[in-house]
């Protein structure tokens, strides 16, 4: 019963504190679940980013479902996600309800100039994190590059491919190099 | 029914949005619109206030269009909707996770997908970072308030680790952009 609460709890103040969409959210998720409660590993974290990162819908409510699953079930997994979901939605609420004029209102917009900076920080320090926990090796580093180049040029040209072109890129890579493999190991 | 259209529409924004709420956003447009349940107009002030208020941009948008809508019930409707797809597909993963981490396929092909995640991500995050300082797709004009925040900000995220020092929380980060964006613009 105790973990179902600090699972909605902890995950109420990850929503609650995260401004920008799911990708600044990671660094929250990382810094909570992994470093402080320890609930998950670095590389679940990695797992669970590649699974959001390759199934549709917002990227934090397959954060909180994973780890709430693994601390505590489907309730745990209900329990994280409902708290991820409840400050965004009494928040709007509020805001929808009483203050129509939101965005007009002058200390709104300065902390959001403010924030709107910390945004892509945030989204660098989980991908400097990631990065130091990857393997290291020639083909995983040239991978890095080309999904770091080819998504940069699509963010700068607005291209019309999306984040999931490069998704469905390495897939096929891996498909791949697991056959070549594969080959080799039977010629053996 | 306005409440079974809420449902269906946001459904489906749950069960086709890839790769995030910005890239999403196109689909999230087409639904909204092609239902007529708010003006082009409306719908652009509404993603801006999701940006800016906590929590993922794509169950904001979805309360705030179903509490326009169809007030309370609307919003939780619409909100239930967009988050329902994503749950249950990672519940559905987790069921086989363990199997198939042991699948020596599905290894080789997270293997190449975790680098290839991580560029997504680091390109994002660098394409944000100048976007919030600089008009990255028209004239480059640099916006020096924003510059220098962001140049405090890099700084007290990445500095400390280098002297030895404890890593900045995340959330303390925020707080403390917030209040650079008060004392650099005002109240």
């Amino acid at each position: 019963m105790r973990i179902l609460i600090d699972l909605f709890l902890t995950f109420m103040k990850i929503g609650f504190f995260t401004f920008g969409g799911g990708y600044a959210m990671l660094s929250v998720i990382e810094d909570n679940c992994v470093e402080k409660k320890k609930w998950i590993t670095h590389d679940d974290m990695m797992n669970v980013t590649v699974i959001a990162e390759s199934t549709p819908g917002p990227i934090a409510i397959n954060c909180a479902t994973f780890v709430g699953y693994r601390q505590a079930g489907i309730f745990g997994s209900i329990m994280a996600t409902a708290g991820i979901v409840a400050p965004s939605f009494l928040v709007i609420l509020l805001i929808s309800g009483v203050l129509d004029n939101f965005l007009e209102i002058k200390v709104v917009r300065s902390a959001f100039f403010g924030i709107k900076c910390a945004v892509g920080v945030l989204i660098i320090s989980a991908a400097v994190t990631m990065i130091k926990n990857m393997k290291k090796k020639p083909f995983t580093i040239a991978v890095l590059a080309v999904s770091t180049l080819a998504m940069l040029a699509i963010d700068i040209f607005s291209l019309r491919f999306s984040a999931i072109t490069i998704i469905i890129a390495a897939a096929v890579l891996g498909f791949a190099v697991f056959a070549v493999k594969g080959k080799k190991q039977e010629s053996k | 029914m306005i409440y079974l259209d809420l449902f269906l529409g946001f459904l489906k924004v749950g069960c086709f949005a890839f790769g995030g709420a910005y890239a999403a956003i196109p689909l999230i447009r087409d639904v909204v619109l092609s239902y007529g349940w708010v003006t082009d107009e409306t719908l652009t002030y509404m993603i801006a206030v999701s940006e800016m208020t906590p929590g993922p941009i794509m169950v904001n948008l979805a309360t705030y269009v179903g509490r326009s809508q169809a007030g309370f019930l609307g919003a939780f409707l619409a909100t239930f909707a967009v988050v329902f797809p994503a749950f249950l597909i990672m519940l559905l993963c987790m069921f086989v996770f363990n199997s198939l981490m042991k699948n020596k396929c599905f290894n080789t092909v997270i293997g190449t997908l975790k680098p290839s995640v991580i560029g997504l991500i680091l390109a994002i995050g660098l394409y944000m970072t100048a976007e919030a300082f600089c008009d990255v797709k028209g004239s480059f004009s640099v916006d020096f308030r924003a510059l220098a925040i962001t140049a405090i900000l890099l700084a007290a995220a990445f500095l400390p680790p280098v002297f030895g020092k404890k890593k900045i929380s995340p959330i303390t980060l925020i707080i403390f952009s917030a209040v650079l964006g008060i004392v650099f613009c005002g109240v």
